[in-house]
This record gives structure tokens, C-alpha cells and sequence, in this order.
């Protein structure tokens, strides 16, 4: 089996990582850029960085993901990324004629300190960038943080770079969405539209990566936040950031530039968050919790108490991100089962602090995020204390078969299966599919290893 | 935004075969423009790619932890025995390693790894940044080679120092110290080593019994299933059979050098070329003649065996049209000699590596109309599966959701093929594909193809 080489003893590591539950920023950066209306993403370095970033993407959405790269050389390397980025500008309106181009760093443009404020700015005063067209940047050293890192800096540049306060406030929200799914965005939408709350989400990658087939590639699916939405967050009354992690940094940024009040919030996965993103849009919003919500949230809870024997006492292991890990986390507890392990490559106090809260429930449970939690360091947790069901991306997978795990996917990426840019994970319809996958594979367990005597129809 | 025209810049890398014999000058081997939405990778991946199979050596990313991370199990290069391979091992550097040099962190990285792992020999990959800060890796693989007592190999192997193709070379120079490092005497002279053969979805293994079955002693595997010890020995071998036009020529050149060793370029991909692979290397052993016996014995088996199978795809293929977009040009040449066994023209050909000979060869191959392209992109693929109509692209991950959103006929020929397509079950299998693909119920309900919205 795959993972034979992993050992039980578990050893501080100098620095190294085995099998990463992490990637780096510029990803992140990509994912977060597609989720503006007419965008095309913009990778600041070798090649080999975006075609690996769309590769990923790609295997993960299964849709055609689109970027530029700067294509370094060596030149570029000593003398200064400054010309390949004019060019590429250049190309990029000239050919792609995108509305947007949204530029990120690479670990190698930030080594040599190219400062993409500046060289963005050269842009606009040679007049390279065409009347009515944008180049935002963010700065995503992949040396720094993680793919989620990526993705909050890319979040916070949409918010300091189109947010303009006109001075007239408007009766909308700022929702800024944690790293998610399509369907999660598009699934924040209906809620917020069945609670009558006029909000402006961002980013929003619903109708980007989840597009319909159409016998064309449209290199500009019709989704997208739009720039005019994107400049009128800074009139907005109030901001929710859905996550401390991807989400706050943009919400700090527009609080800092067009003095939007915010309140970070946890993702609305599972039900005690979902409550409470529902409780803090309500006041925001300042819109009452319609009974249509109410009845979801009933439902979500009818199915937790029906099945509330199954998931008692039962360990899980998870790893994954940190927005959705601690959401998730709860919600497993609020569940009645134990999580045991939980892993994050992404570095941050912000989750310790988080996760030393909810795991007040789970006394024993390890975890661990940044430097050298990774999959190796899980696998080794698993073998020292055995779980019932593990959560996690594909990556997941081969733990999952060496130690014959039941195992649920979720979080990115999913290499292997559909589900996730379709189905949502948040709010009380999301929290009912998490329940339903977790039953499925435990009660599928159940039947394929039960004795024969104890084999029933009804479980 | 409907029509999107082709990159300025570009128009020499485009060629489109008319009235037969208009001048040829296709520009290939170039970096691509600055703004392109290119469908290439980098050094690294270059010699990751080729490295990977080497299943009981370790590699080490020695980098962030992107380029661990994005290349951790994505090759599909199975193992008939050790797995190491398979698991992703990072320095995953920081800021302050950036600052202050990681060559302290891949001391004890490598140090760590060996100790847990016994691998018999390590692949140390030079990423980007690695050639910035100026780590000195060879001096760290130098003494942790003394300290361990195994091969202990830099590969550089930074993105930006050229293309793909650069990180062949560097993968290649790595191999070559391996060589001629292990004992020979036991060598038949009757021998070759199969290169560029990456065991995907366990191809090497098909292409290794046929020699074996004609009495050739296969030393190694290089990159399909590879061992270190094989690799080597690899010098005992009396010929070397290279795959694929890039990825390890220059090894074969270097062996040819050294230890006066001939190559012969082959592919495994359909009928023809399949056979040749077998008739050209036993060709090469005529003092043998049983070999070119069994070579021929082997190829009428087979294709008495496939051709019939054949013949139901035929019909239902005949007259369809293809599109190829793949890494290496090499590949190209044999895809569409084995489409046209099957009835299907090529209206689009084109490779991201492939080099002026290449191309020529390309050609001379074509049917009129054919378009020939070189580092090409998402824009002009489109552009021409429209309209050139073709009902079949055959490309790799990045491509897949292109030809699915145009409506049109998929094959993975790169990373994601999960069943053989090389050898002779290896052609039945891609046509199998193929004819799944493009007679799929599901393109009638395309718009494009006369479904309604």
C-alpha cells in the first residue's frame, strides 16, 4: 500500500514536510480573481507556476480555467520582472480583452522585489491600461502562508483597490466570502435574498466555474462580482467577513479605506455557525429571519435528532483548511461525535485560538497548523489512535484506504469526484448534505462489514 | 467578446497546409510571449516529470511548497514494487529561509528523509527561488552523500532557465551520474534499455514483455517503473530504445558518448509504429536472427488479434475528424498514423516542445487543411476545432474542459490516462476511448450540435 513508509513514532521534524495539506498563495490568488466578472487572472513569474495553479484548478472544477503568466526567463530573473509585466499587459488587453487583469506574485518575481504598485502604476501613466479597464494586484509570496493566505490577500486588493465611498451610504452589506466553493457563493445568495438582505458578495465564482455547457468556450463566463458592485462596497453600511483567515483581511481593508464597520463571522458550515451568520446578516442587514429560514434550519436539526445515535461517540479525523476546519469542527461536536485529529498547513494564531475554543468540548483531541502539519504527521496521529471517519480533500484518500477509514471529501481540492462546485456546504441545506455524506459512508460501512445474523433492512 | 484573433507574435507558429508545398518556417522552440495564456509548465516540471518513475529514490522539492505540492502524485508512473515515489517531501522554505539561505534546512531535511527511508538514492529538485538566494545544493548533496554512503543528486532545475525541454536535460545529467555506477558482467549482449517510457497506467510493462518475449534482456526501465540499481547498470546494455522526441535523447546522447552505446528513436503508439519499435531493435542484433523471428511472430499474433476488433470502430469512425494538442511532437506523428487506421483524418496538429525537424516532419505528414501549431493556446485551439470541425481533441488536463464546453470528443494522451495506450492492447484500448468519446449519446444535446438550449 501507498503509505507503507509511514511509521507510528512521532518525531519533531526540522522544517520538513511529507505530504502537504497546503499549497501556496498565487492559487489561491487565481481562484479568488476568477469570482470578478471579466477577469483574467495574472501569474507574475515562470510558467510552470501558472500552469500548474490552472492545472489544479482545473482538476478540480473539471471547467476550462484561464490565466496570462508573465513567462520569466532569466533575464527577467536578474534584471527585473518590470518589462515582462508592461508586456504582458500589453498582450493581455490587446488580445484577451479582458475588463480585468488581476496580477499576482510568485516567489520568484517576489524574491527579486518587483512591486507590482509600481509597476502597475507605470502601466497606467504609459497608458497601457485602456480607458475603463483595470489591473489590480496582490502580493502572494509563496513563501509566506498558503494557498488561503493567496486568497485573502487577493480578496483584500479587490476591497482597497475598486472600493470608492462616495459619501452616500447605501442600504446594502458587504458579504466577502471565505475561500468556498461555487455553490457555497451562489447558495449565500439565495439565503440572503429569502431574508430580503441586499448584499453585494465578493468574490463570487458562481456561473465562473460552475458555467453550463453551451457548444462555446467562453473565455469570460457570465458570473462574476461586477466592478460597479465592486465599488460601491465602500458606501456599504456594514461588512461581513465569512472567516478570520480569507475572509477579514478584505473587510480590515475596506473598514481602513471607506470606514465600513465589520464583524468577522465563522463560515456558515454546519448549524451553530450557520446560526450565527444568520443572527449577525439579520441585524446587518437589518431584516427580520423569515419563516422560510427558520423551517430550513428545522429541518437541518429534524435530521440531526433522527440520526443522533449514529453519529455518537463516533472519532473523526479532519484536515484541511482553517475557515472550514473550525465550523466544521463544531459542527461535528454539535453532532455528538469526537474529532480527534485536525490538521491545517496553513500557519496561524488566529486558528490555535479558534480551535483551543471549540475543542474545550474534546479534551485530548490533537491539532496543529503552519510548519510541518501535514499528512504524514495525521497519518501518524491515526495510526497512534484509530478513528472512525477521516475529512479531508482527495488527498485523503490514501490514508483512508491504508487504514480502512470510511472518508468524506470535502474542502480542496477534490480531484476524483463532483459534488462540490454543485451542492453546497453552507447554511442549513449545506449542513444537511455534510450530515448525509458522513451517514452515507458510515451506514455503507455498516452494511458491507455487518455479520451476517446481524445484516437488517431498516437501520 | 466572441472572436478573440491570434496572439500578435504568434502568427509564425501557426501553419496551416495549403496547395502543398507553400514555404515552411514554423518558428518552435521559443519562450512564449509575455501575457499569453500559454498551455506550458517550467524547468521543474520538466525534470520532475522524467525523474518521477524512479520508485525506490527519493525526491526531495527543495523550494515553497507549491512545486512539492502540485506535483505529489499526479504522474500516474505505477510501481511493481516500492512507492516512495508517490509521497511528496518539501523544505517547504519560508521568509526567513529566504533570507538567510536554506541550505541548513535541506542538510537536515535529507539527513532526516535518508534515516527514516532508506532510499537508494536521492533527487534533490532546485525550484525558482533555489537559484535566486543561490543555495549551494551540490555542496550540501556532496556531503550528505559522504555522510550516508547513497547517490545523493542535484537536479537544476529552476523554472525560468529556459523551457520544459531544459528540465529534460537537467533530469538527464542527474541520470547520468547514476550510470555506470553498478556492475555489468552478468549483461546479455543481447540487451537494451527502454527510455522515455513512463509506465502510465503500467505501459512499461506491456513494452517490456514483448522484448523479453524476443529474447532481449531489458537492463532498465530509466523512467517507467524505474529502479536505481538498474539505472546503474545501465551501461551493460548494447543498445538504448528512446520514446518520446524530448524527454531523454540527451541521456541517450550522453551514453552514446561515454560508453559508445547507439539509440534509436521509437514510439509505442499504434500498429505501425508499435511494430517498427520491435523490427528496429531486433534489427539491431542480426547475428541473432531468432529475434526478427519472434519480433514478426509477435506482430502477426497481435494484429491477427486486434484488427478485427478494429473493424467496428472503423466503421463508425470513418470520415471523423481529430485535433491533437500534446506535449511532444513525436507523439503527434504516431497519433495520426493511428487515427487514420481507423478512418479519422487530423485537421489540427500540434505539440508544445516540438522542434523545426519536427514540424518538417509533421508536414510532409498532414493532409492538405491541416493546421499545424506550435505553443499553442487556449484561444486558437478553439478557434480551430470550430472551424475545422473537428469531433475529437486529444490533449491533456488543461484541454479536457475545453473540448467538452465546445461539445466535442475527448482522449487524454498526457497524465490522466488510467488504462494503457501504448502496445498493441494499447491501441485497442485508445481507439476503445476514442469511439466512447466521440460517439457519446451526450453531444447531441450541444447546442452547437443541434440541441436546443
Amino acid at each position: 500500500m501507498l503509505l507503507r513508509h509511514t511509521t507510528s513514532e512521532v518525531k519533531e521534524r526540522e522544517g520538513l514536510t511529507i505530504n502537504p495539506a497546503k499549497t501556496c498563495q498565487p492559487i489561491g490568488a487565481m481562484y479568488a480573481a476568477l469570482g470578478i466578472h471579466g477577469c483574467l487572472p495574472h501569474s507574475h513569474g515562470s510558467q510552470g507556476c501558472c500552469a500548474y495553479h490552472r492545472s489544479t484548478l482545473t482538476r478540480h472544477y473539471k471547467e476550462p480555467v484561464m490565466a496570462a503568466t508573465s513567462s520569466f526567463t532569466e533575464g527577467a530573473s536578474v534584471f527585473g520582472g518590470q518589462a515582462n509585466l508592461l508586456a504582458a499587459i500589453d498582450t493581455i488587453f490587446s488580445v484577451y480583452d479582458p475588463d480585468i487583469i488581476a496580477v499576482h506574485s510568485t516567489c520568484l518575481s517576489e524574491t527579486i522585489g518587483d512591486d507590482l504598485q509600481q509597476i502597475t502604476r507605470k502601466a497606467l501613466d504609459d497608458g497601457k491600461i485602456p480607458e475603463g479597464k483595470y489591473v489590480i494586484y496582490a502580493s502572494t509570496p509563496s513563501f509566506i502562508g498558503s494557498h488561503v493566505t493567496g486568497y485573502a490577500n487577493m480578496v483584500a486588493g479587490m476591497a482597497s483597490q475598486f472600493a470608492v465611498s462616495t459619501g452616500e451610504k447605501k442600504d446594502q452589506v458587504n458579504l466577502v466570502a471565505g475561500w468556498m466553493e461555487p455553490s457555497d457563493m451562489r447558495e449565500l445568495k439565495r439565503i440572503s435574498k429569502e431574508m430580503g438582505a441586499k448584499i453585494v458578495l465578493f468574490p463570487d465564482t458562481s456561473d465562473v466555474l460552475d458555467a453550463p455547457q453551451t457548444g462555446k468556450h467562453v473565455f469570460y463566463p457570465k458570473g462574476g462580482v461586477t466592478v460597479p458592485e465592486l465599488k460601491s462596497t465602500g458606501d456599504s453600511k456594514f461588512t461581513l467577513a465569512l472567516g478570520c483567515i480569507s475572509a477579514e483581511p478584505a473587510a480590515i481593508a475596506l473598514d481602513k479605506k471607506c470606514s465600513v464597520p465589520f464583524e468577522t463571522v465563522d463560515m456558515p458550515i454546519g448549524l451553530s455557525a450557520t446560526d450565527r451568520f444568520i443572527m449577525a446578516l439579520s441585524k446587518a442587514a437589518g431584516v427580520k429571519v423569515p419563516d422560510s429560514i427558520t423551517a430550513e434550519r428545522g429541518r437541518l436539526v429534524d435530521v440531526m435528532t433522527d440520526m443522533e445515535q449514529y453519529f455518537h461517540g463516533k472519532k473523526v479525523a479532519l484536515f484541511g483548511d482553517p475557515d472550514q476546519l473550525i465550523p466544521l469542527t463544531e459542527f461535528l461536536l454539535d453532532l455528538g461525535m469526537k474529532p480527534r485529529h485536525i490538521v491545517s498547513g496553513t500557519p496561524g494564531g488566529r486558528f490555535d485560538k479558534r480551535m483551543k475554543e471549540i475543542l474545550e468540548r474534546a479534551p485530548g483531541a490533537n491539532f496543529k497548523n503552519g510548519l510541518n502539519a501535514d499528512m504524514f504527521l495525521l497519518h501518524q496521529w491515526i495510526k497512534n489512535e484509530p478513528v472512525d471517519l477521516l475529512i479531508g480533500n482527495t488527498y485523503g484518500k490514501y490514508i483512508a484506504r491504508d487504514e480502512d477509514i470510511p472518508f468524506v471529501r470535502f474542502g480542496f481540492p477534490i480531484l476524483d469526484r463532483i459534488g462540490h462546485s454543485y451542492f453546497p456546504s453552507v447554511g442549513y441545506s449545506g449542513g444537511l448534505r455534510i450530515v448525509e455524506k458522513i451517514l452515507g459512508v458510515l451506514m455503507d460501512r455498516q452494511d458491507m462489514t455487518a455479520n451476517e445474523e446481524k445484516f437488517e433492512l431498516v437501520m | 467578446m466572441e472572436q478573440i484573433g491570434i496572439l500578435e507574435g504568434r502568427e509564425k507558429q501557426i501553419f496551416e497546409k495549403k496547395d502543398g508545398g507553400q514555404a515552411f518556417d514554423i518558428s518552435c522552440e521559443t519562450t512564449s510571449l509575455s501575457g499569453s495564456v500559454s498551455q506550458r509548465a517550467c524547468v521543474f516540471c520538466g525534470s520532475r516529470v522524467v525523474l518521477y518513475p524512479v520508485a525506490d529514490a527519493l525526491h526531495l522539492v527543495h523550494g515553497p511548497i507549491g512545486c512539492a505540492a502540485y506535483t505529489w502524485d499526479i504522474r500516474g508512473a505505477v510501481s511493481s514494487g516500492p512507492e516512495l515515489h508517490r509521497l511528496s517531501f518539501s523544505t517547504d522554505l519560508r521568509e526567513m529561509d529566504v533570507i538567510y539561505g536554506g541550505e541548513k534546512k535541506l542538510y537536515a531535511s535529507l539527513i532526516e528523509l535518508i534515516e527514516k527511508f532508506s532510499p537508494k538514492a536521492a533527487f534533490i529538485y532546485s525550484t525558482c527561488i533555489i537559484g535566486l538566494i543561490g543555495d549551494d545544493i551540490d555542496a550540501v548533496c556532496r556531503k550528505v552523500a559522504k555522510e550516508t554512503g547513497i547517490p545523493v543528486l542535484p537536479v537544476h532545475s529552476e523554472g525560468f532557465k529556459g523551457t520544459k525541454k531544459d528540465g529534460y536535460k537537467a533530469a538527464c545529467t542527474a541520470l547520468m551520474k547514476l550510470v555506470g555506477t553498478g556492475p555489468i558482467e552478468d549483461i546479455s549482449p543481447y540487451s537494451i534499455n527502454i527510455l522515455g517510457e513512463f509506465n502510465l497506467a503500467g505501459e512499461a510493462w506491456i513494452i517490456r514483455k514483448y522484448y523479453e518475449e524476443m529474447g532481449i534482456e531489458v537492463v532498465s526501465t530509466m523512467t517507467g517503473d524505474g529502479r536505481v540499481g538498474a539505472v546503474r547498470r545501465a551501461h551493460g546494455a548494447t543498445l538504448n530504445v528512446v520514446q518520446c522526441s524530448g524527454s531523454m535523447t540527451s541521456l541517450a546522447k550522453d551514453m552514446e558518448a561515454k560508453y559508445g552505446i547507439p539509440y534509436i528513436r521509437v514510439s509505442y503508439f499504434g500498429i505501425e509504429d508499435m511494430s517498427a519499435a520491435l523490427y528496429d531493435v531486433a534489427k539491431h542484433f542480426p547475428d541473432r536472427p531468432e529475434i526478427m523471428e519472434k519480433a514478426k511472430e509477435i506482430v502477426s499474433r497481435e494484429v491477427r488479434n486486434l484488427y478485427p476488433k478494429l473493424q467496428k470502430f472503423k466503421a463508425a469512425l470513418s470520415g471523423k475528424k481529430a485535433a491533437i494538442y500534446v506535449g511532444g511532437a513525436f507523439k503527434t506523428f504516431s497519433l495520426i498514423k493511428a487515427l487514420r487506421s481507423v478512418g479519422m483524418s487530423v485537421v489540427l496538429a500540434g505539440s508544445q516542445t516540438g522542434n523545426k525537424e519536427d514540424y518538417l516532419a509533421l508536414k510532409e505528414m498532414c493532409d492538405e487543411g491541416t493546421v499545424i501549431v506550435d505553443d499553442s493556446n487556449p484561444v486558437e485551439l478553439s478557434k480551430f476545432i470550430l472551424e475545422k470541425e473537428a469531433d475529437l481533441l486529444i490533449g491533456g488536463v488543461k484541454e479536457r474542459p475545453i473540448a467538452f464546453k465546445l461539445g466535442v470528443g475527448f482522449c487524454d494522451h498526457n497524465h490522466e490516462r488510467k488504462i494503457p495506450l501504448a502496445g498493441f492492447e494499447g491501441m485497442y484500448n485508445f481507439i476503445l476511448e476514442v469511439y466512447q468519446s466521440v460517439m457519446s449519446p451526450v453531444w447531441q444535446f450541444a447546442p452547437r450540435k443541434g440541441g436546443s438550449l
